[in-house]
């Protein structure tokens, strides 16, 4: 099998495994590579949120505080021949598989050594096996079609495909479903629900719920409701493991939290229900559990931003050669 | 004489031949497998033979272009079939802001080599959802290019053109053609000739035995062939009225320059098309024809579409709304005086 010894790509699957806990409970110590990929993904939403507000930066973005630990948990169990497909909330589950600030800034920025020569912007990157396109639910068809080649040509891959709880209104969506269970593709569905799709609360576009819609497609299902990357990747490491030697579709539900705004300075939110997400963050929640080591790591991440934010900054636009 | 190849043997054949030749090759569509093989039969004998790459689908035109593009985008080179063109509309998506543009949005050229083909157009009597043709509505996308099956095309070429191009393409097949023979040797019938020209759209040119200058040089995207040269022999031999069909293999990107020689010949151009008229293929090239050859044409680009309307199921009605061999014949002759 292609992938007998897959490298792991976002961290360690080793550290020490709490039990099993709800969204509330105290963060597990991380090793310092995965503090450091959470605090990076942090800061750099804050710096282009800052960006925005002081009129730097062209267009629009999507942040996803409040939701990094989702690709720095998932992708320690991915291998770099895995497809990941990303969305319009996307600068997380860039940064955890490359670790590329300076790329993606330059990228949103359109400056000189952007990922895609600034061409794609915010939402539209692709690198090696790493793509993102805008338009909510479109990707599910491809990323099928991309587990149907791997399921071939390279077995023991996976396509990861993540997407809202409000892409869910789209037809796309069980189309690609359908196709995947019928034909056993390995894709894997990372649905980030973070209870709202830009102002609408989850209750007010769902009938039902994912679970129900994933099994009846006959498709197994997980809800992760820890935000505790050590826990995230205990409950989910057979799973993908699983899907990996036998292939067929899995549907992991992430009960999540926006922290921030939809986009830039929208947020519709009463203040309680922003509130409520705040008090969930894992930022603060880790730093009151492990003052110590988080307090160096955030202040070592913000001065690397912060660089990052110069360095990019002074450097001249992209070029694109059209052809 | 052997009787020739019909034009629905030739493209089974030539998906044969891409599967035979080509391992990153898939056919994915609706009810394609055999012992069905698909509603007009094009992929008969395809899943017996390749079972592993002649992919049944639900019935999910949105789902499988986009399959098709994600195994595009790993490297393979899938062929789609919309059971009906018209269902395109529900893959328009996925061609539009995910197949096409992923050739250029990132910054660097990426290989989409993937074909959709539709069955296109009229005069079957299936009625207004499935007798389009909607060639009109994919015109203009960067990087998506739009061919069209004819009897002078061998589709095993037309496969090999559009998928060695790396991006997306469609391909639109009139469904009345699946019927018809395919001409070979340079042959027509008793009075017409043909030749297939070396220009990027790989043109074929059909002309009278012994002509010179023709009055009328008339360009058509293959679905209209037969038309066409039922309204030429009728113009030539009642009226000798010459004229010359030029039919391109690649619609859309389209340009006239490489063909100016040979349609400057004649001071009187038409174009026909079976799209319901307004914003048509037609007009892109008429304009382009006004601009090279305004001042040497005798009137402006003769334009010929179908109505504007939808298309009926009766047959009297279809008949009436879609362009047949009468009208256009009628038309070049109005506008011969
Ligand atoms: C087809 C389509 N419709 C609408 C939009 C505009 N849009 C961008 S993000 C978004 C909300 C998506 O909500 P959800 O799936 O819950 O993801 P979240 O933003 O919460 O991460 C909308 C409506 C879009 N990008 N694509
Ligand atoms: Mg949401």
């Amino acid at each position: 099998m292609a992938s007998a010894a897959p490298h792991l790509i976002g961290g360690t699957t080793t550290a020490t495994v709490p039990p099993a806990r709800t969204g509330a409970e105290p963060l597990s110590l991380l090793p310092a590579e995965d503090l450091d990929t959470l605090l990076m993904i942090r800061h750099f939403e804050l710096a282009v949120l800052e960006l925005f507000s002081q009129g730097l930066l062209h267009g629009t973005t999507h942040t996803c505080l409040g939701q990094e630990y989702i690709p720095v948990a998932l992708y320690a169990l991915l291998d770099e021949g895995d497809y990941i497909f990303s969305n319009h909330r996307g600068h997380g589950h860039y940064l955890a598989r490359f670790r590329d600030p300076h790329g993606l800034l330059a990228e949103i920025m359109g400056r000189e050594g952007a990922v895609c020569h600034g061409v794609g912007g915010s939402q539209h990157i692709y690198r090696d096996r790493y793509l993102s396109t805008g338009v909510q639910g479109e990707s599910l068809p491809v990323a099928a079609g991309v587990a149907l080649h791997l399921r071939r040509a390279e077995p023991g891959r996976i396509a990861v495909v993540h997407i809202g709880d409000g892409t869910w209104g789209e037809g796309a969506v069980y189309e690609a479903l359908n196709m995947a269970q019928l034909w056993r593709l390995p894709l894997l569905v990372v649905v980030e629900n973070n209870k709202i799709a830009q102002s609408t609360p989850t209750e007010r576009q769902m009938a039902g719920t994912i679970q129900a819609r994933a099994a009846a497609f006959g498709i197994r299902y997980h809800h992760v409701t820890s935000h505790d990357v050590v826990q995230v990747r205990r409950e989910l490491s057979d799973a993908i493991a699983d899907i990996r030697t036998r292939p067929q579709p899995l549907v992991v539900e992430f009960s999540t939290h926006r922290v921030g705004p939809h986009s830039k300075g929208d947020d519709s939110r009463p203040a309680e229900v922003v509130r409520h997400a705040a008090a969930r963050d894992w930022y603060h929640r880790y730093g009151e559990r492990h003052p110590e080591q988080f307090a160096v790591a955030d202040r070592n991440q913000r001065l690397a931003m912060a660089e990052v934010v110069r360095e990019v900054q002074a450097r001249p636009a992209s070029r694109w050669e059209h052809s | 004489m052997t009787r020739p190849e019909r034009v629905i043997g030739n493209l089974n054949r030539a998906l044969h031949k891409l599967l035979d030749d080509d391992p990153r090759a898939y056919v994915v569509g609706e009810d394609i497998a055999d012992p069905y093989g698909g509603a007009f039969k094009a992929t008969r004998g395809l899943s017996d033979r390749h079972p592993e790459r002649v992919i049944s689908s639900p019935i999910s035109e949105g789902g499988i272009v986009g399959v098709a593009a994600g195994l595009a985008l790993t490297g393979n080179h899938p062929v789609v079939e919309m059971m009906f063109s018209d269902f395109a509309a529900l893959a328009f998506d996925q061609l539009l802001n995910f197949a096409s543009k992923s050739v250029s949005m990132y910054g660097r050229t990426v290989a989409m080599g993937m074909v959709v083909r539709c069955p296109t157009g009229g005069n079957r009597g299936y009625g207004p959802t499935h007798s389009q043709s909607l060639q009109k509505h994919f015109i203009g996308i960067p990087a998506l290019s739009l061919h069209e099956m004819s009897p002078f095309h061998d589709n095993a070429d037309v496969l090999t053109a559009m998928l060695s191009r790396e991006q997306p393409c469609m391909l639109f097949e009139d469904k009345t053609l699946y019927t018809r023979g395919m001409h070979q040797g340079g042959v027509v019938d008793d009075l017409f000739r043909y030749e297939l020209l070396d220009d990027p759209s790989r043109t074929a040119r059909v002309f009278p035995v012994d002509c010179g200058d023709p009055d009328w040089i008339i360009l058509a995207p293959g679905g209209l062939t037969e038309r066409a040269v039922a309204a030429m022999r009728t113009l030539l031999l009642e009226e000798e009225v010459t004229c010359e069909l030029l039919v391109p293999s690649r619609l859309y990107p389209f340009t006239v320059e490489p063909l100016l020689e040979t349609v400057s010949r004649a001071r009187r151009i038409c174009v026909a098309e079976d799209s319901a008229a307004d914003g048509t293929w037609g007009e892109m090239l008429a304009q382009q024809l006004h601009q090279h050859l305004w001042r040497r044409l005798a009137r402006p680009v003769l334009l010929l579409s179908a109505q504007p309307s939808v298309i009926p199921t009766a047959a009297h009605l279809e008949h009436a709304v879609l362009l047949q061999a009468t009208a256009l014949r009628r038309a070049l002759t109005e506008a011969s005086q």
